[in-house]
C-alpha cells in the first residue's frame, strides 16, 4: 500500500519525519510499520519537543534510587525501603469521555508504579477545569471525579489528597493529572528491560480490543470542532482486572523469575516491546496471532496500536515459564507466551508466523526525532505584567472595597478556594488503614506499616502565575509542593513533574515551556528535591487558544516518626498563632484580584529560594520536636484565607490575629487588601502551645527565618487586624458555611 | 484466637482486617483463599471489604459461588462467629446467611467519611462488650450501603432484635440527616436469627488505632475476643453472656 500524504497526516507524521523513517528502514515502511512509528514518534511517547529542555532538570541526589527513564522514579526512605512515585496526565481523553478518561488515567499511573515492583499505597490528583459557573464544567468535574473514584476505590488504593482549580483558560482543555506512590523493598525494584537471548516474552492481563487506537496520537494534537469523533480513541478501564493484575504481578515478582516487566500504556504493545528492547540493547520477536483478543478480525496494525487497558509485558527467565503461568492462573488471568528476546536489536512482528513488521528498536526510541523548536517571548506578556494598583481602589464588585468581611467571604466561597469535601468524600481515602492526614488537612500522609515512618505527598501548580511569568510561576509550584510536605513535618526528598502546555510548534508556547523548565530546575536544585520522573502533555489547545502554561509538581517527603505528623487546623483555644516569613502585599496574579476585581495581571510573588529552604528545614525540625500544634502555608488568597482555613473543621475554634500593614498602593483600602490577600511566598501560619513560644522563636532565629507571634486561637470569631486596625470580624461558623457550601450546593438538586 | 480472613479476587480490605487481628490485637490470623475449602482452624471468620469479583452482576452476587463459601456456611450453621464488613456484609446477604438486600446509596455517590453508630443490642459475639445505646464513631466507605428489607421482613428483623447498629447523630439520636445512604430504619448492621453472623457496612478495622483518628472500632474485636475467652475451646459456637450455647 502506498503511503500518501493523507495517510501521513492522519498518523500525525510530518513529511520530513517520514523521510527519516525511510532512512532508518532502508525502504518505505508498510502500513503496520508506519502505525508503529506514528505512535512511538508522537509527542506523547517520544517527548520530541521537550527532551532538550527536560535534560536540564536536576535528577540526581544521594537519595535517588531511580531517576527519569524508567516507568517511575524511586527514592531511598531508609530501612531498605524505597518510595516509588510518578505523576501523569490524561487530559485529552478526559475531555472526550470524562469518566473513562479519568479512570484510565488512574489505572495507567498505578500500573507504572507496580510494574517497578512496588505496592501502590496512595493516590493524589490535580484537576483543572473551566469556570465553575458554566454547566459544562460541572458535568466534566462530576464525570472526572466519578471516574477517579470508580477506579481508585475499586482497586483499593486510597486517594489521600489533591488540588482542584477553576479558570476559564481550561474550558476546552481540562487537566487531569494523577499521582501515585508505592512502597518497595529496594532489593525488589525491577526494571522495564528485555535481555537474555531466548528468554520468553509473555503477555498478561486483559484481552486486546480496538479501544484507544491512536490514543497517543490524539494526545499529541489539538482539539477542533470535530473532536467528538475522537471518542473511539478513549480507552475503557476495568479496575477489577487491574486489581487481579496487581496482585498477580507482585506475587510473580517475589519468585525472581522475571528479567523485566513493563505495563502497556500509551501505544500499548508497541511501546512496551520497543522500550524494553531498547533498554536491554536487545531485539524482540512476537507473534500477534497469539495475543488474546476480544474482537474478531483484528489486524496486526490494530493489535500493535491498541491501548486496551490492564495488560503487562513480561520477560521471563528461561525455564521459569511454568512458575509464572501458575501464578497468573491462580488469579484467573491470561498469561501467554507470545515471543522471545533476540540479539538483533529489531522489533519483529509476526502474524501466524509470517513477518509483518520489522524495525530497529532504537529507531523507535533513542533515535526518535529531537526538536529544538523556536521560542520567543509571547506578545501578551509585557502588557499583562503591569498592574495598576491605583485603579483598583475605584472598582467595586457589589460591595465596598473597604468591606473586607465581604471580600473574604467572597474569596472563601470562590470555587478554587472553597472546600472540596463534596469531591473527596467520593474517594475512599482510608482503605489500607494507613492514612493519617485526611484530605483537606494539608499534604496527604500515609504511614508505613512495620516501621515508625510515614510518607507525605502533595501536588501543586498555579497556571495563572505561569501565564504571568512561567519561570517564576514554575519555581513557586515546586516551592509550594515542597512546603506543603514540610508543613506536615516531613522532609521533602524528591519530585515528579507534569508539564501541561499548548502547541509547542508555536514559539510563544515553546518559550513558556522552556522558562518553566528552567524555573523548576532552579527550585528543585535549591530545595534538594531532584526530579525522578514525570510526564509532558502538549497540544492542550482548542481552536488555536492554549491553556495557561501549567506545570504541576508532586513532592514526596519522609516523616521518621509517623506520630509527629502535623495538620493544618487549630487544635485548641488558647494556643499562640505565629507567622513564619514576611508578607509584602504582592497581589499580582492573586485570587483576590481575580475574584473581587476579575483581573489577571501583574507578576507572581517573588521567591527567595534560600529563605524557602530555611523555612522548610525549620518546619521539619519543629515537627520532629513536637513543637507545632498545626501548620498551614499561605498560598491562594493569602494569609487571611490561611488563618480562616485553620479554623475550619476544627470544632468552631476562632482566631484573633494582627499583621503588619504594607504600602504598595496610594489607596489605604488597597493596602489593607494587599496585606490580607497578598500571596507573598515562603510564609506559614503555625499554632503553638503558649509555653513553647519562646523555644519556637529561638529555633526560627537560629534558622534565619523571620517569625513572630501574630495572635491566638479562641472564641468563635475570626478577627484580623492590619496595622493595628481590625478589618475582618466575622463569625467562624458563617465563614465556614460559605466555604463549605459552594461546590455542595451546585450539585444539591440531587437527592442527598 | 485464630482469625480467618476470606480473600476473594477483588477483596481489598483483607490486609486491613488481617492487620487489625494480628498486629493490633496480637491474635493468630490466616488468609483463606476463595478457591480453597480449608478454614485452617479459624475460630472466627471475617469477610472483608472490597469489590469481590468486581461487583459483577450485583455486588456480592458472584462470591457465594466460591468454593470457600461451603465451609463458611457450615461454620456459621455450627454457630461459629462470622463478621461481614462492607462488601463482606453484601456477600452474606447474597448468600442468604443474613436477611435483606443492599441498594445503591440514595445520593448515588460513593461516600467515605466517619459516621456515628448506636449499638442496638449486645447479644452478638461482636458487640458483647459494648453497652446498648453506646455511640461509636467509625468510618464508612461505600457506594451501595442502602440496606433494604421489604415491610414484613423488616418487621420481623426489628421484632427479633436483629438490628445491631444504626446510623445516628453524635449523641445517638436518630435523624435522617445523619443517615449517609438512606438505609431503611437507619440500619447499619444486622445479625441472623441465631445471632452468630453479623454484617456491618462501617469498617471497624479502620478505627482500631489512635494514629488513624479514632479507636471506637476496637469494641467489635474486643467483644469477639472476650466471647472466645469465656467459651474456652468448645468448638465454633461461642457462649454469649447470659445465654445458652445453641448446639
Amino acid at each position: 500500500m502506498m503511503i500518501t500524504p493523507q495517510i501521513l497526516e492522519r498518523h500525525g507524521l510530518k513529511p520530513d519525519e517520514y523521510d527519516r523513517i525511510v532512512g532508518f528502514m532502508g525502504r518505505e515502511p508498510n502500513l503496520t510499520e508506519l502505525g508503529i512509528f506514528s505512535v512511538m514518534w508522537s509527542e506523547h511517547c517520544s517527548y520530541k519537543s521537550s527532551r532538550v529542555h527536560l535534560k536540564t532538570l536536576p535528577t540526581q541526589g544521594p537519595q535517588v534510587l531511580q531517576g527519569p527513564g524508567e516507568n517511575a522514579g524511586a527514592v531511598d526512605i531508609g530501612e531498605g525501603l524505597a518510595a516509588v512515585f510518578k505523576i501523569e496526565s490524561h487530559n485529552h481523553p478526559s475531555f472526550i469521555e470524562p469518566y473513562q478518561g479519568a479512570a484510565t488515567g488512574v489505572g495507567g499511573i498505578i500500573r507504572d508504579i507496580f510494574t517497578m515492583g512496588a505496592r501502590p499505597i496512595a493516590l493524589l490528583n490535580s484537576l483543572r477545569f473551566g469556570s465553575f459557573d458554566v454547566p459544562g464544567t460541572r458535568r466534566l468535574l462530576e464525570g472526572v471525579v466519578a471516574g477517579i473514584a470508580g477506579y481508585g476505590n475499586s482497586i483499593g488504593i486510597p486517594t489521600v489528597g489533591g488540588e482542584i482549580a477553576f479558570e476559564p483558560s481550561y474550558a476546552g482543555n481540562p487537566l487531569v493529572n494523577v499521582f501515585c506512590l508505592g512502597i518497595a523493598k529496594q532489593s525488589d525494584i525491577i526494571k522495564g528491560v528485555a535481555s537474555g537471548v531466548g528468554n520468553a516474552v509473555y503477555y498478561v492481563g486483559a484481552k486486546t480490543g480496538r479501544d484507544g487506537i491512536h490514543g497517543a496520537t490524539m494526545a499529541s494534537a489539538e482539539f477542533d470542532d470535530r473532536s467528538a469523533e475522537k471518542r473511539p480513541a478513549v480507552q475503557v478501564g476495568d479496575p477489577f482486572m487491574e486489581k487481579l493484575l496487581l496482585e498477580a504481578c507482585l506475587e510473580v515478582m517475589k519468585t525472581d523469575a522475571l528479567v523485566g516487566i513493563q505495563d502497556m500504556g500509551a501505544a500499548g504493545l508497541t511501546c512496551s516491546t520497543t522500550e524494553m528492547g531498547s533498554r536491554g540493547g536487545a531485539g524482540i520477536d512476537i507473534d500477534v496471532a497469539l495475543v488474546p483478543q476480544r474482537e474478531t478480525g483484528m489486524t496486526p496494525y490494530e493489535i500493535m496500536l491498541s491501548e486496551s487497558q490492564e495488560r503487562m509485558l513480561l520477560v521471563v527467565k528461561r525455564g521459569r515459564e511454568a512458575e509464572v503461568e501458575r501464578v497468573f492462573d491462580k488469579w484467573d488471568l491470561h498469561a501467554v507466551h507470545i515471543g522471545e528476546v533476540t540479539d538483533n536489536g529489531l522489533l519483529r512482528v509476526k502474524n501466524h508466523g509470517a513477518l509483518v513488521a520489522e524495525i530497529p528498536n532504537r529507531a523507535l526510541t533513542d533515535e526518535a526525532p529531537l526538536y529544538t523548536r523556536p521560542m520567543s517571548e509571547p506578545e501578551y506578556l509585557a502588557d499583562v505584567q503591569t498592574l495598576d494598583l491605583e485603579a483598583l481602589g475605584n472598582v467595586a464588585r457589589g460591595f465596598q472595597p473597604s468591606d473586607q468581611n465581604a471580600a473574604l467571604l467572597a474569596i472563601l466561597g470562590s470555587p478554587t478556594i472553597a472546600s472540596k469535601r463534596w469531591i473527596y468524600r467520593q474517594y475512599d481515602h482510608m482503605v489500607r488503614t494507613n492514612t493519617i492526614n485526611l484530605p483537606g488537612l494539608g499534604a496527604g500522609v500515609v504511614r508505613i506499616k512495620g516501621t515508625d515512618r510515614a510518607l507525605a505527598m502533595s501536588v501543586d501548580g498555579n497556571g495563572r502565575y505561569c501565564y504571568l511569568d512561567p519561570y517564576r510561576g514554575a519555581m513557586l509550584a515546586v516551592a509550594e509542593a515542597a512546603r506543603n510536605v514540610a508543613c506536615s513535618g516531613a522532609k521533602p526528598l524528591g519530585a515528579t513533574n507534569c508539564l501541561n502546555f499548548g502547541n509547542p510548534e508555536r514559539p510563544a508556547i515553546m518559550w513558556q515551556f522552556a522558562k518553566a523548565v528552567e524555573g523548576i530546575g532552579a527550585a528543585c536544585r535549591a530545595l534538594g528535591v531532584p526530579i525522578t520522573g514525570g510526564n509532558v502533555s502538549l497540544y492542550n489547545e482548542t481552536d488555536g487558544k492554549a491553556i495557561y502554561p501549567t506545570p504541576t509538581i508532586g513532592v514526596v517527603g519522609l516523616l521518621e516518626h509517623a506520630d509527629r505528623v502535623v495538620a493544618r487546623r487549630f487544635r485548641d483555644a488558647g494556643d499562640a498563632i505565629l507567622l513564619f516569613g514576611e508578607g509584602r502585599g504582592e497581589l499580582g496574579g492573586s485570587e483576590y484580584l481575580k475574584v473581587v476585581h476579575d483581573i489577571v495581571r501583574g507578576v507572581p510573588p517573588a521567591l527567595d529560594l534560600d529563605a524557602e529552604r530555611a523555612l522548610q528545614a525549620l518546619l521539619v525540625q519543629l515537627a520532629g520536636e513536637r513543637l507545632l500544634r498545626s501548620a498551614h502555608d499561605c498560598s491562594d488568597g493569602g494569609i487571611a484565607v490561611t488563618v480562616a482555613e485553620c479554623c475550619f473543621e476544627a470544632g468552631g475554634i476562632g482566631a484573633e490575629v494582627s499583621i503588619d500593614g504594607v504600602g504598595v498602593a496610594p489607596d489605604a483600602r488597597v493596602n489593607v487588601a494587599a496585606a490580607l490577600y497578598g500571596e507573598s511566598a515562603s510564609r506559614v501560619v503555625v499554632s503553638v502551645v503558649p509555653d513553647a513560644v519562646t523555644t519556637v522563636l529561638e529555633r526560627a532565629a537560629a534558622a534565619n527565618v523571620p517569625a513572630r507571634v501574630i495572635g491566638q486561637t479562641g472564641g468563635n470569631r475570626l478577627r484580623m487586624a492590619v496595622a493595628g486596625q481590625i478589618v475582618v470580624d466575622a463569625a467562624v461558623d458563617e465563614a465556614e458555611r460559605v466555604w463549605s457550601s459552594t461546590i455542595e450546593q451546585a450539585y444539591a438538586k440531587r437527592v442527598a | 484466637m485464630k482469625f480467618g480472613v476470606v480473600v476473594f479476587p477483588g477483596s481489598n480490605c483483607d490486609e486491613d482486617a488481617f492487620h487489625a487481628a494480628r498486629d493490633v490485637f496480637g491474635q493468630e490470623a490466616e488468609y483463606l483463599w476463595h478457591k480453597d475449602t480449608n478454614l485452617k482452624g479459624a475460630d472466627v471468620l471475617i469477610l472483608p471489604g472490597g469489590f469481590a469479583h468486581g461487583d459483577y452482576l450485583r455486588t456480592g452476587a458472584m462470591a457465594r459461588f466460591s468454593p470457600i463459601m461451603g465451609p463458611v456456611r457450615a461454620f456459621a450453621e455450627r454457630g461459629g462467629p462470622v463478621l461481614g464488613i462492607c462488601n463482606g456484609f453484601q456477600i452474606l446477604l447474597e448468600s442468604g446467611l443474613l436477611p435483606g438486600a443492599m441498594l445503591r446509596n440514595r445520593g448515588l455517590k460513593y461516600r467515605c467519611e466517619h459516621v456515628h453508630l448506636r449499638v442496638e443490642q449486645t447479644s452478638t459475639p461482636f458487640t458483647g462488650v459494648a453497652r446498648a445505646g453506646q455511640v461509636l464513631r467509625i468510618p464508612i466507605g461505600h457506594g451501595e450501603g442502602n440496606y433494604f428489607a421489604p415491610a414484613d421482613l423488616l418487621k420481623q428483623i426489628e421484632a427479633n432484635s436483629q438490628v445491631v447498629l444504626r446510623y445516628t447523630d453524635p449523641n445517638g439520636v436518630l435523624s435522617d440527616d445523619w443517615n449517609p445512604n438512606g438505609s431503611v430504619n437507619a440500619i447499619a448492621s444486622v445479625c441472623n436469627e441465631r445471632r452468630n453472623v453479623v454484617g456491618m457496612m462501617p469498617h471497624p478495622e479502620r478505627a482500631c488505632e489512635a494514629l488513624l483518628g479514632g479507636i471506637d472500632g476496637r469494641v467489635i474485636f474486643e467483644s469477639v475476643l472476650s466471647a472466645f475467652a469465656s467459651a474456652g475451646s468448645k468448638g465454633p459456637a461461642l457462649q454469649m453472656a447470659g445465654q445458652q450455647a445453641v448446639s
